[in-house]
């Protein structure tokens, strides 16, 4: 760099370019913030899906899985399973109740988590609501 | 090595490599688990292993950090830390908590885990990468903030460089950003929304400030180069990391329910959040071009080139390769992004940290550099490292690639598991060039066992006796 620029106007650049974004940032924060409603549909979370979630964390299943494409890729995408499943509950309860303990010979396996009825069907609840948040229509098809 | 306390980096560094093989034998598991789907199951189910792998390299590139900031600041303020005790009693703190965490993990399901730490009275757990029990996160506060007053005080009452003012808004920022690991709204979209700004604004934010102070100090070091030249670097280099950087988090917002103006948004200021890599590598080469000294430690100058070149290719290129909204949607959470996971916090981070331990460790054992044999065999670490990394990179590149096609892309899209099996080749691939990884990685931590002090005094007395003659005439 020549000996035009200098160390000061290097200096001016990083304080002030840095300070101009954070404050872009808040702000578009703050607007995303006003308009998320109307795209996650927050007046669907009952407290069975808060209960759902926290099953989700406690479990660990992000270990694994990926929620809207984030997480691990071990194990199929889960923000549209609901969908996949044919829109049914009850077969999301029954996959994750049925998994054999000690796993399936030389292939990948979900855990057996020994997880309540109230959990199950809190779990398949908050799957449900996730796949109704506006994703901008991610992922291209149901496979996940 | 000019005070007698910097010499509480030895500690930090020591742990961060002891971490650093345990990461490694982790992601060999996994990589394993990927293949051969049961392997120690049900004992390490994926899961646990991959939290261990990803846990493990976050702790020991923090104990990195802050060995590395425990050497460079009172160099830098001219002044002894302000107090290594404390210094001292943070590391056992830091490194008797990771242990127990981390053996948390392993011996109890993690759903007991969550229960037995009060995982009810503020839930925290179970999101990517900050599965850390509360008790943890609480620790990892108190441990951030001993250390920032603590090199702070040291800054304060000593010389304040541009080096030392960067590296200190890099700690306070990754301590800051930390403290919204607490706040997990019951909503997912809200939480994701936050979440990220732990995760991308550390790595691609703050974290870059570290990295690039890293680099500058040890440049001065090795180049002996002007300091006012490194520093106006070092201001262009993180002003670009900050200026791309925070809007960048837009690319992270594409797909989990966020408004869709972040699509353009994150593409465009992500797009050029490979400027600040690109920056840093000029920025390594040129100053070593323009050296004014031969300093004996060829190895420290090896891991500065090398960092530059792989943080642009890992973080920069691969980064870039899905940044695009119209690219991510067909590429978000498949192995592409694991690609560019692992080459760019190998390349940017795992590298700088080698760096300031290649420069630091030889003085902290009163050493100018370590004995040629040394050199070679920590230059032989770095090289099988570097190359297998490349190729895991390229594995899951590959693999990425036909999950793409066969699973998004085509018109006839298949089923996540059967498509796993058809990448299985790419996988196994990945594996062997995990093991030469490994091996890399034995041959690095054995150098430092190589040669001994009078070994190291005579060969760095040749480099610098070669370097006078030369300048004589």
């Amino acid at each position: 760099m020549n000996e035009t620029f200098t160390k000061a106007m290097a200096r001016n650049i990083f304080y002030g370019g840095s300070l101009f974004f954070i404050l872009v940032f808040l702000g578009l924060t703050y607007h995303t913030e006003k308009v998320l409603p109307e795209r996650d549909h927050r007046e669907n979370i009952t407290e069975q899906v808060v209960l759902g979630k926290k099953v989700w964390e406690e479990n660990n299943c992000v270990g694994c899985h990926s929620l809207l494409g984030e997480g691990a890729y071990f194990a199929p995408e889960l923000g549209n399973v609901y969908t996949r499943f044919g829109g049914s509950k009850e077969a999301i309860i029954a996959f994750i109740k049925y998994r054999p303990a000690e796993g399936i010979e030389g292939r990948r396996s979900m855990p057996q988590f020994n997880l309540s009825d109230e959990e199950l069907e809190a779990v398949a609840e908050f799957l449900k609501w996730t796949s109704e948040i506006n994703t901008s229509n991610w992922p291209p098809n149901i496979q996940g | 090595m000019k005070y007698e306390s910097q010499k509480v980096a030895r500690l930090y560094f020591i742990a961060a490599l002891g971490l650093f093989v345990g990461q490694i034998l982790f992601g060999l598991i996994m990589g394993l688990q990927y293949v051969i789907g049961d392997f120690l199951f049900p004992a390490i189910p994926f899961n646990v292993a991959r939290m261990v792998h990803t846990n493990l390299l976050i702790v020991w590139l923090l104990f990195g950090f802050m060995g590395a900031a425990y050497f460079m600041i009172p160099e830098e303020s001219e002044t002894e830390l302000w107090s290594p005790k404390l210094a001292i009693v943070l590391f056992w703190v830091f490194l008797v908590a990771g242990a127990l965490t981390i053996l948390g993990y392993l011996l109890v399901p993690y759903a007991r885990l969550a229960e037995m730490t009060g995982n009810d009275i503020l839930p925290t757990m179970g999101r990517e990468f900050l599965e850390q029990p509360l008790i943890t996160k609480i620790g990892i506060v108190i441990v951030a903030l001993g250390f920032v007053f603590n090199v702070g005080m040291t800054v304060l009452r000593g010389r304040k460089t541009v080096i030392s003012t960067i590296l200190m808004i890099g700690l306070i920022g990754l301590a800051v950003m930390f403290l919204f690991s607490f706040y997990n709204p019951e909503n997912l979209v809200r939480d994701k929304f936050y979440w990220w700004w732990v995760v991308h604004l550390w790595v691609e934010g703050v974290w870059e400030l570290i990295l690039g102070s890293l680099l500058a100090f040890v440049l001065i070091k090795v180049t002996g180069v002007d300091r006012e030249v490194i520093e106006k670097w070092l201001y262009m280099i993180v002003a670009m990391a900050l200026i791309t950087g925070i809007l960048g988090t837009g690319h992270h917002y594409f797909w989990i329910g966020a408004p869709e103006y972040w699509q353009w948004l994150g593409s465009v200021f992500s797009a050029m959040e490979p400027i600040p890599f690109f920056m840093m590598t000029l920025f390594a080469f040129n100053m070593v071009n323009k050296r004014r000294r031969e300093h004996p430690n060829k190895a420290a100058v090896l891991w500065a080139m090398g960092t530059g070149v792989m943080a642009f290719l890992g973080a920069g290129v691969w980064g870039f390769l899905h940044t695009l909204a119209p690219i991510n949607y067909y590429t978000h959470g498949t192995q592409l992004t694991a690609a560019h996971g692992h080459m760019a916090f190998y390349g940017a981070y795992a590298m700088v940290v080698m760096c300031i331990i290649s420069y630091s460790m030889p003085l902290m054992r009163g050493r100018i550099a370590n004995s040629n044999k040394a050199q070679v065999a920590e230059m032989w670490g770095f090289w099988l490292m570097t190359v297998s990394m490349v190729f895991i990179t390229l594995f899951l590149t590959a693999a990425g690639v036909v999950q793409v096609w066969l699973q998004r892309y085509t018109e006839t899209p298949m089923p996540f598991m059967l498509v796993q099996d058809k990448m299985a080749v790419f996988f196994w691939m990945r594996e062997v060039a995990g093991v030469f990884f490994l091996g890399g990685l034995g041959v690095y931590i054995w150098s430092f066992f190589i040669g001994t002090d009078a070994d190291a005094a005579r060969d760095a007395a040749k480099v610098l006796a070669k370097a006078n003659t030369k300048e004589n005439a």
